[in-house]
């Protein structure tokens, strides 16, 4: 049973990585949000199974909360959003897929020797678990720096989000996991309802561009 | 003392948090301003409370040698803010920068910052103080964004976007701390509390506590404005009404220092870590050069003093980071003197960029002529946090680099040489601003002096004589900080 357990968490959050890499190359919003949507599915899945195998029933919030919020409520905003703001079409990374994916397998790889080499003595499932978290943490950052858009940005920093989350879930026993969650939860929604009320369209050292040209004082 | 029904400890966090329900509830502003004077006044003096009877420590909040001092100076720091913004809103009102809706929202929000500050800083739980700074982060970023115009929506979604990515790696740092409790202490509630994780920090695995330090350090460093960190905070300081710039400086930075204090005391505990200080030292004086000479290149005076912050955190870094008992002790005394000067600077400053109707240098020259009393303020403040004797900073400073030559004389020529060019800067920015044609408006200003008066009069007296027990327990926990 428990290498069973220990392959499927394996299974979940492997795939996590891989669907971060995937939303790294997407270059349209809309398959951006589809990919973010798998992505909180996942998670969810994910956490759910740590849940049923720590029998700890209180992660089973934290994997609903996943599923309702980020992988339904806040990708039909961000459509909308993105649709109002029209910005569906716009390629909008900041260096070229290649160089991206590079960055991104050299921080995977950096993760798991970081981590797999300091936790040489740790529990092996929560082991792999925080290597396949810290590596879904760095890719969250590196689209958030490699994307344009805030409505890119904001999902790189949700697939980070993810990462801590899958971590959180995957620390045996950790305590408030579901109120952090819910903190976190939180602090998205506010993101977004930025986005939406300021009409952001830039990376976040822009709000607004046609506003911007009147602003190039005294800054930084 | 022992009749007390309730545990201070509770009143601190209840008080901003009952004064923020009703603050949001109430709709007239002048009375909204005076109830915001009068729950800040009982929040300080429920902190004050604090030393008459010291709660017993629960999972979930202690107070101890450490905490004590910042929750009384928070307290206090707020209640002369809340004073100074009374003075302050009026005068937004007049002009319609704020209007009264926004001003309701102001004032809860207020107290609810000061509810998120103290709870991170008496919380006993790593997840708890988490969520707390998370929470006073939230409601600077509303406060930072209230004027609504393009400046302070960009600078409240700078300020966002990297909050967050501090706050992110600060969890991880914080669940990392969890992975290397639990073999020791167990599952549960008990591996993210303070007084636990210190009794048994000597037998946690080194190398996760290691990892899981510089996580920490990134994250809450953000959130102290340590350069390369720091680009949210000028803006930041900047766009927002002056009281939460004051608040800002004088306080949250305290806070995530806090944060960043209590895992190098971790670290410390454990012999077989590696030592934090380099790392602490390199970011220190990192950030104190290159505030410096930024500081010459400003042109709007809350900019300015956002770097001389900027430059302050990089010398406490930089003073916990030398570590031992001298150079804690200078780098606690620091922290509490330059939260008090620095928010006296902004009273002054929030007033003087109200009169004069602009925040850029250029435009408000000749203050000494227009506005004799509010231009000796901001002199003397900036000779205060310029360090020069006899304030409390000079003293502050003096240890800073007095213990530093006597360990690595290089490291000291490389402080002082920061230090120097900070001052240039401000007294180069100064001059601009006291001296020179009068510019801008003349109309009279209705300051209100007492709290720049209460926070520097403190300041100068603790350049001259601080009293025994002060000395006393600044030295007992620089002891504990290693």
């Amino acid at each position: 049973m428990h290498s069973f357990s220990f392959d499927v968490a394996h299974l979940l959050a492997g795939s996590l990585v891989l669907v971060s890499f995937v939303m790294l190359y997407q270059d349209r919003m809309y398959a951006l949000i589809n990919t973010f949507a798998l992505h909180a599915v996942l998670l969810a899945l994910s956490v759910a199974w740590q849940a049923f195998v720590q029998d700890a029933p209180h992660l089973y919030v934290t994997a609903v909360i996943a599923l309702i919020f980020k992988a339904t409520v806040i990708p039909a905003a961000l459509r909308r959003i993105v649709e109002r703001l029209k910005i569906h079409r716009e390629i909008e990374t900041v260096v070229g897929i290649g160089l991206t994916m590079l960055a991104g397998i050299a921080l995977v790889a950096l993760s798991t020797v970081v981590m797999l080499k300091v936790t040489a003595a740790a529990d092996p499932l929560a082991r792999e678990d925080l290597a396949f978290a810290l590596s879904i943490v760095l890719l969250g950052l590196l689209m958030m720096v490699s994307r344009r858009n805030a409505v890119g940005q904001v999902i790189g920093f949700m697939s980070l989000e993810n990462g801590l989350v899958l971590a959180a879930a995957g620390a045996k026993g950790m305590p408030l996991v579901v109120e952090i969650s819910v903190a976190f939860s939180v602090l998205i929604a506010f993101i977004v309802i930025g986005i939406f009320l300021f009409r952001i369209r830039e990376r976040f050292d822009s709000v607004d561009i046609g506003a911007l040209d009147s602003f190039r004082g005294d800054r930084g | 003392m022992t009749a007390l029904p309730v545990d201070p400890v509770y009143l601190i966090l209840c008080v901003p948090l009952a004064g923020a329900g009703l603050l949001a509830l109430l709709p007239d502003y002048r009375w909204s301003a005076r109830l915001n004077v009068l729950v800040s006044l009982l929040s300080f003096c429920s902190a004050l409370l604090l030393f008459v009877r010291r709660p017993s420590t629960g999972l979930f909040l202690q107070i101890d040698d450490l905490n004590i001092v910042f929750v009384v100076l928070n307290t206090f720091v707020a209640f002369t803010t809340s004073i100074f913004s009374a003075s302050y809103i009026a005068h937004e009102l007049e002009t319609g920068r704020l209007t009264p809706v926004y001003l309701r929202f102001y004032h809860a929000m207020f107290q609810f910052m000061m509810f998120g500050m103290n709870l991170a800083l008496v919380a006993n739980n790593i997840g708890l103080m988490w969520v707390a700074v998370e929470l006073a982060t939230l409601t600077t970023i509303l406060m930072v964004g209230i004027y609504r115009t393009h400046e302070a929506l960009e600078a409240a979604w700078k300020y966002f976007i990297l909050g967050s990515v501090g706050i992110a790696l600060a969890l991880f740092g914080t669940i990392l701390i969890y992975m290397t409790a639990q073999p020791v202490i167990g599952t549960g509630l008990p591996a993210m509390a303070w007084t636990e994780l210190f009794r048994h920090a000597a037998s946690f695995d080194p190398s996760l506590l290691n990892l899981a330090f510089v996580f920490l350090l990134l994250g809450y460093g953000t959130k102290v404005g340590l350069v390369p960190l720091h680009a949210w905070l000028p803006d930041a300081h900047a766009e927002g009404p002056t009281p939460i710039s004051a608040v800002l400086s004088g306080l949250l930075l305290n806070v995530a220092l806090y944060a960043v204090l209590r895992f190098k005391m971790l670290l410390a505990a454990n012999t077989r870590t590696f030592a934090p200080g380099p790392l602490l030292i390199a970011l220190g004086l990192l950030s104190l050069i290159f505030a410096a000479f930024m500081l010459y290149r400003r042109r709007d005076i809350k900019r300015l003093f956002a770097y001389s912050s900027i430059e302050h955190m990089g010398i406490i870094a930089f003073a916990f980071g030398m570590g031992g008992p001298l150079a804690n002790f200078a780098g606690l005394l620091h922290m509490t003197m330059h939260s008090l000067t620095k928010s006296a600077i902004f009273f002054s400053v929030g007033h003087i960029a109200q009169v004069k109707g602009t925040q850029k240098i250029a435009d408000m020259g000749g203050l000494s002529v227009t506005h004799p009393a509010l231009a000796w303020a901001l002199v003397i403040g900036v000779v205060a946090i310029a360090g020069f004797p006899p304030s409390g900073i000079f003293m502050s400073e003096f240890l800073v680099v007095s213990s530093t030559f006597a360990r690595a004389p290089a490291l000291a020529v490389a402080l002082v040489f920061g230090l120097l060019i900070g001052i240039g800067a401000l007294f180069l920015r100064l001059g601009g601003i006291v001296f020179g044609e009068p510019r801008g408006n003349v109309a009279p200003d209705q300051a209100s002096y007492l709290p720049f008066l209460a926070h520097l009069t403190i300041v100068l007296i603790a350049g001259l004589y601080i009293p025994l027990p002060v000395v006393s327990w600044f030295q007992s926990v620089a002891r504990q900080l290693g």
